[in-house]
């Protein structure tokens, strides 16, 4: 038998994502924290493996080494295999010179080797700034079954929204005639997630045209995908509807972690059908102690409470003294909140320390989120505004 | 660590008869999210031991999911790594009801492994050792056997028959070891974790093979307690046995303590199976105090003084005082316990109340609903 993939999927994970300012200064996007106990790549990985997808390549490039720690083997996500399983890519110096992926075809066209190794039938492209829980398998299915050269996955967004994204307009049976990126009248709001699944032979001969042509910067949805439509390519958009969201901004972040409190939470990840993975923490359970108050929030192991939580989301070994309270916040692993201490609207980044009757955020009516960065340490009786970007001691 | 770990799983299980119905002593879950055998374990691979066998004897199906290939203990290796060693076919055909008959079956596994020494340790006590200060120990006394003990009070051990005692001189050195509990005032309790050369091993199984011997303790130790380099180690630290019900439950609900958690937890890791829970997610009407709460509950009522295992969902209106609640366990609303402890997977349904006293708390056994 020869051995060969029917997908694998190529997980564009190197941006920097600068709109996250203090919680990406050492790290990548897609391993920042979210939801408690998962990184942002947990979602797109745990996609993966849950739609039968067992070959993953992960393009790294802007600070990898805590996102390469994180992945290791793949061991969390079953991605640990002998012909297959996840494999981190970043940039490498080739005979020919060596160069920093430029846009996200070229960072896939610098590794068409390893996609090549694993002759696969469909390559499916992902980014890994978005929460949300996808089966590939039927986008898959619906490709083949149209045998589309690529197949675009959208997803309807509220129309005034639509000129922040890559907009598809298509006709009944779903092929797209028409790319608008980020328009100014849009003419529908599909937009586009990012999500992309081509035929291998297609992806191959696309790439490597984009490659040689003059002035291309390189980039799926500005470039390739626009010149596949224009030669004639059949392009199908593919309609998810359940819970997705880019996180790439602050404000996006908070509300998709504040999306898994409530009764009945926008986002479950509680779902036996279709776990997310991910390295868990060595940590005792939590602790809430006599005097604390835990409400509408999520908590992970190694806490210890002793203050009061509401409406926040906790990371594990988080430690919160008698007396302080964190409102509508969330904070990172290994951070320490001092007696007193005060957190609202705020998201406090990996084992910062805020002091003693110091205050982090307010809440204020365009609902404005303070950040910490990690590491941080904010002194006693310190206060830091509403939406301030905290990356220094203060 | 030049040793080999041997942990028995199985040698208490009469201990505990109400929890190891269904599962042997190292897979009593313990605080929320462990088994007893991730101590053992742990403290194995924390002193650096890569090779570990794990010698069962019945209803280790519950011990084998749990360890899985031991990777999450590091100990799914190449080279070393976890074995597991069910009873070994014998011509007699029998299973093995000593630890010297269950060590006859691990000859095999001991004799190929190269480490210089064995260490070997039982599933019934939550503690955090450092066995490399062992080890040093022992070679620094250029001891045969070093046996480990802790002070406990004579009452503390009263009507167990299955307690060794051990009678130390100044040196360290072990004078003579009792199996009767008749003593009073501070004890040094042997807690069933001994330090001693792989090929001395060998040689006290033969020996006691052939001499018909069956009780490790009573013919090999005591017997030989002048003619073997016999010295005992005090383990200071936190320290726990299980000897019934009623020490499960108020041992579990000294975890609730920061002093003893951080005794446990805070130098060391311990590591257990991993699960993949969501975060546990407290309800606007949920009210907590002083308990320890585990990975992907759902918490919408009260919970306090308890310990909760992973996966649990308390529903609204609910108050559960005193209690332990073993993974899976569903109550309803408006439900009512206090001093009970429910093994995994009990549902108990709406409005029930179940109430028993914190001296005898009462047992739910697994999968029962109420």
């Amino acid at each position: 038998m020869i051995l060969r993939k029917k997908c694998m999927a190529m997980l564009l994970a190197g941006g920097q994502g600068s709109r996250l300012y203090a919680l990406t200064n050492k790290i990548a996007k897609p391993a920042v924290s979210f939801g408690g106990k998962y990184r942002i790549i947990d979602f797109p990985l745990s996609n993966c493996v849950n739609s039968g997808i067992d070959t993953v390549g992960v393009l790294t490039q802007y600070q990898p080494l805590i996102l390469n720690e994180y992945i290791g083997n793949g061991q969390p996500w079953d991605l640990d295999r002998n012909f297959g399983g996840v494999h981190i890519l970043s940039p490498y110096q080739a005979k020919e010179g060596s160069e920093w992926f430029k846009g996200t075809a070229n960072a896939i066209y610098q590794n068409l080797y390893f996609v090549k190794r694993y002759n696969p039938e469909h390559v499916l492209i992902l980014s890994g700034d978005h929460i949300y829980k996808m089966d590939y398998s039927k986008m898959l299915e619906r490709h083949i079954e149209t045998n589309a050269d690529c197949t675009i996955a959208a997803f309807e967004v509220p129309m005034e929204e639509a000129s922040r994204f890559g907009i598809l307009n298509v006709k009944d049976d779903g092929e797209i005639y028409e790319f608008e990126e980020k328009p100014k009248q849009p003419k529908s709001n599909l937009a586009s997630m990012g999500i992309y699944i081509f035929k291998a032979e297609k992806l191959y001969k696309y790439l490597e045209e984009d490659e040689k042509l003059e002035g291309s910067r390189n980039d799926f949805g500005g470039d390739v995908l626009p010149r596949m439509l224009s030669l004639g390519e059949k392009m199908m958009s593919y309609r998810f509807s359940g819970y997705w969201k880019d996180v790439g901004t602050i404000s996006s972040l908070y509300e998709a972690n504040m999306d898994l409190l409530g009764d009945t939470p926008n986002f479950q990840v509680d779902d036996k059908a279709w776990i997310i993975r991910s390295r868990n923490p060595i940590a005792p359970p939590h602790y809430i102690s006599d005097n604390a108050k835990v409400v509408n929030s999520a908590v992970i192991s190694g806490c210890e409470i002793y203050g009061t939580v509401e409406n926040s989301v906790l990371s594990h070994n988080v430690e919160i003294e008698e007396g302080a309270s964190v409102i509508s916040s969330v904070i990172f692993s290994g951070v320490k909140i001092k007696k007193g201490a005060k957190i609202v609207n705020s998201i406090i980044a990996e084992d910062a320390v805020i002091g003693e009757n110091a205050v982090v955020g307010a809440v204020t009516e365009d609902k404005k989120i303070a950040v910490v960065g990690g590491g941080i340490t904010i002194s006693s009786g310190k206060t830091v505004e509403a939406g301030a970007m905290v990356e220094k001691d203060v | 660590m030049n040793a080999l770990g041997i942990v028995f799983s199985n040698i208490h299980d009469n201990n505990i008869p109400e929890l190891t119905q269904v599962r042997t002593m190292g897979s009593i879950p313990f605080c929320g999210r462990y088994r007893l055998i991730d101590f053992a374990l742990s403290n194995l691979v924390n002193s650096g031991i890569t090779k570990v066998g794990l010698i069962t004897k019945s209803n280790y199906q519950s011990l084998m999911d749990h360890v899985g290939s031991g990777k999450d203990w590091d100990l799914a290796r190449r080279s070393g790594g976890l074995h597991i060693l069910p009873p070994f076919g014998l011509k007699e055909n029998v299973l093995y009801t000593t630890r010297l008959e269950a060590l006859r079956g691990a000859q095999r596994f001991i004799a190929r492994s190269t480490e210089e020494y064995v260490v070997m340790t039982d599933c019934d006590s939550v503690c955090s050792i450092n066995l490399e200060e062992v080890l040093s120990y022992h070679v620094h006394n250029n001891a045969d056997v070093t046996l480990l003990y802790v002070k406990k009070s004579a009452d503390s051990i009263k009507s167990n028959l299955t307690k060794t005692v051990l009678n130390v001189n100044e040196n360290g050195r072990v004078e003579e070891l009792s199996f009767d509990p008749r003593v009073q005032g501070d004890v040094n309790l042997y807690v069933n974790i001994c330090v001693l050369k792989r090929t001395l091993l060998q040689t006290l199984i033969t020996d006691a093979y052939s001499h018909n011997y069956s009780h490790f303790g009573k013919d090999i130790l005591a017997r030989n307690v002048n003619s073997l380099r016999i010295y005992a180690y005090e383990h200071k630290g936190y320290f726990v046995a299980l000897n019934s019900l009623v020490d499960y439950y108020s041992e579990s609900l000294k975890m609730l303590d920061r002093k003893v958690r951080d005794e446990i937890f805070r130098e060391v890791d311990v590591f257990t199976k991993v699960k993949d829970s969501a975060p546990t997610r407290y309800g606007a009407s949920a009210c907590v105090k002083n308990s320890l709460i585990a990975d992907g509950c759902v918490i919408e009522g009260t919970v306090e003084n308890s310990i909760i295992f992973r996966g649990v969902k308390i529903g609204r209106g609910t108050v559960v005082k005193n209690s332990i609640l073993m993974q899976g366990t569903i109550t309803g609303e408006n439900v009512s316990l206090n001093a009970i402890i429910t093994d995994k997977n009990v549902v108990i349904k709406d409005r029930r109340v179940l109430s028993a006293c914190e001296t005898h708390p009462f047992y739910i056994s697994k999968n029962n609903i109420i």
